[in-house]
């Protein structure tokens, strides 16, 4: 068959609503922008682990640690998850790794920010997470089997992560007038970065009409993040918390929020390696693999002498 | 000392070496050498946090006097903590926290094992729900311990060097008072000279099968049990209590 032919039924299969799976014919931009998405993903789930990690043995109660280290390790397990997802595309982790490490690949910009305070916590878990959710229950609709399976997966638990980050800053906001003070702090400093990692808005984005018809990118970010503003916002004013946009009104008309103008340069800034903890980040990672490496060739070392045993056996 | 003393002293005995433990390992999150181990070590961390809100929480019970779990555990200063000095060392490479892990591990095992038909109800009931997650725990520390020590001889070395400094913490786990008597007597707390045995010959045989020598030191550390700590305690304190000491009364 030729590659025409193929491309023809491989778009109508993703028109009548089917999933692709590892082992089907897909053009080759597909994959690549499959592996790119994935892997990205992967990497921001890991990466994520350490501004949270961050505050795991300071958590000011036994409960919140628990919660805290409950989600800590969902998010290791998406991490694992999206890694294996993504070598179904025909990459190993280690490449991908190798590409975190390298500062090659991307993953999520917001991870870049530091997590000063116990509220940055409630704060991630409520926004970034509250972010995370509306994208990726767009992905779970997307046409590569792997993936979109994944999302399903994933969400539910986003979900907990979600609620457990609002009740951190519910509790602080109607606590004492520092701890308000505080949840205010953090609202403020993650607002505007949680509000960019929907990625750019559609017209500084290169959002081909190609991704969409594939089912790759199921949604514009600006629709994705207007969905977490008008959902962001009233949770926002049911705590007690002002949200730090002077220019914020809610438009009776389309019923939805308007927002002031998002500080694009920062993103773009931020993206490319220059936020406040982009060094950090990658830094811990392959300092973790470097030192980790011995444990790795032991574990391989190990299971070479039992194979051989068994074989001798 | 009256059996309510004792048994509050018992329970802050083993519920401030799971605290610490758990907070020891929480501390790799995110720099674990490899990423299904990250996962591993924070579900165990997290294990560990539950059965240390069980049993301070408990104790707090027993007490009497209107505190809670959190209050034992971030308010009180290094020298009312009585976890089991090996569960304050630091991290170290993964050799010494396998090994650490290990050794305790194989300790709660058959320690936990005993409690299990404590006469105290409660005490029954956390130790039935404990057991069978450090049976995972050890099953996992037990084969890390095979794949360093007869992995490479870079891990073999690194895994025996911190066979050899841990050593010296092992005996105080066995140490037994007045409250431990006390306890025994009533069948609520276990013997430690029968966990000993079991825990000596499980050691015996991993150390053999991984290919590693047996320490030979006459140093024993001691202390805890009147919270006379290694110096590594009070900033681990220092950190996992700061924000409730610095903002009294607060409800987080
Ligand atoms: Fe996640
Ligand atoms: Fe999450
Ligand atoms: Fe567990």
């Amino acid at each position: 068959m030729d590659d025409t032919k193929q491309l023809e039924q491989f778009e109508a299969k993703i028109a009548a609503g089917l999933k692709i799976e590892p082992k089907d014919w897909m053009p080759e931009a597909y994959r690549k922008q499959l592996i790119r998405m994935m892997s990205q993903h992967a990497h921001s789930e890991i990466v994520g682990m350490l501004p949270e990690g961050n505050w795991i043995t300071r958590a000011p109660s036994l409960r919140r640690k628990a919660i805290l280290l409950a989600k800590v390790q969902d998010e290791a397990g998406h991490g694992l998850y999206l890694y294996s997802a993504t070598e179904t595309l025909g990459v190993n982790r280690s490449e991908l790794l190798e590409q975190l490490h390298s500062g090659k690949a991307k993953y999520s910009s917001i991870f870049n920010y530091p997590t000063l305070t116990w509220a940055d916590i409630g704060a991630i878990g409520w926004l970034v997470d509250g972010a995370a959710i509306m994208n990726q229950t767009a992905l779970a609709r997307g046409s590569y089997g792997p993936y979109s399976r994944a999302m399903v997966r994933i969400c539910k638990e986003e979900s907990f992560h979600n609620r457990q980050g609002y009740e951190i800053m519910m509790n602080l906001a109607q606590g004492t007038p520092e701890q308000k003070e505080m949840a205010q702090d953090a609202f403020n400093r993650w607002w505007w970065p949680s509000i960019m990692m929907l990625g750019p808005s559609d017209d500084k984005s290169p959002n081909s009409d190609q991704l969409m018809r594939w089912k790759v990118k199921m949604e514009s970010n600006d629709a994705i993040r207007q969905r977490f503003i008008d959902r962001t916002v009233p949770q926002a004013e049911f705590i007690g918390l002002k949200v730090p946009d002077k220019d914020l009104k809610f438009n009776e008309v389309t019923g939805h929020y308007e927002h002031g103008p998002i500080n694009w340069e920062e993103f773009f800034d931020v993206i490319k390696g220059n936020g406040p903890c982009n060094a950090k980040r990658i830094k811990d990672r392959s300092e973790a693999d470097k030192k980790g490496a011995w444990v790795r060739e032991a574990a391989t070392a190990y299971a070479a002498k039992q194979a051989k045993e068994k074989v001798i056996a | 000392m009256n059996l309510q003393q004792a048994k509050f002293e018992y329970l802050l005995r083993l519920g401030d070496s799971s605290l610490i433990i758990g907070h020891r390992l929480s501390e790799w999150c995110g720099h674990g050498p490899i990423l299904e181990e990250d996962i591993a070590l924070i579900n165990i961390a997290l294990d560990f946090v539950g059965n240390a809100t069980s049993l301070l929480g408990y104790a707090a019970q027993v007490e009497g006097k209107g505190r809670t779990e959190d209050d034992l555990a971030y308010l009180r200063g290094e020298r009312e903590y009585r976890n089991l000095l090996i569960t304050e060392q630091p991290n170290g490479d993964y050799a010494a926290t396998i090994v650490r892990q290990f050794l305790y591990d194989t300790y709660t095992f058959f320690l936990y094992e005993e409690l299990k038909s404590s006469k105290d109800e409660t005490i029954a009931a956390i130790a039935v729900k404990s057991h069978k997650e450090i049976t995972y725990h050890l099953r996992h520390t037990t084969q890390w311990m095979l794949r360093l020590g007869d992995g490479t001889a870079e891990s073999h070395q690194r895994l025996q060097t911190a066979l050899n400094e841990l050593w010296m913490f092992t005996s105080e786990l066995f140490d037994m008072d007045e409250v431990d008597r006390l306890l025994i007597n009533e069948g609520i707390a276990a013997d430690l000279d029968k966990v000993k045995a079991a825990w000596e010959k499980r050691v015996n045989e991993v150390i053999t099968e991984a290919t590693l020598l047996l320490p030979v030191t006459n140093i024993k550390q001691k202390g805890s049990r009147e919270g006379k700590h290694s110096e590594h305690l009070g900033f681990l304190l220092a950190e996992m209590q700061y924000i409730p000491r610095s903002f009294p009364g607060s409800k987080w």
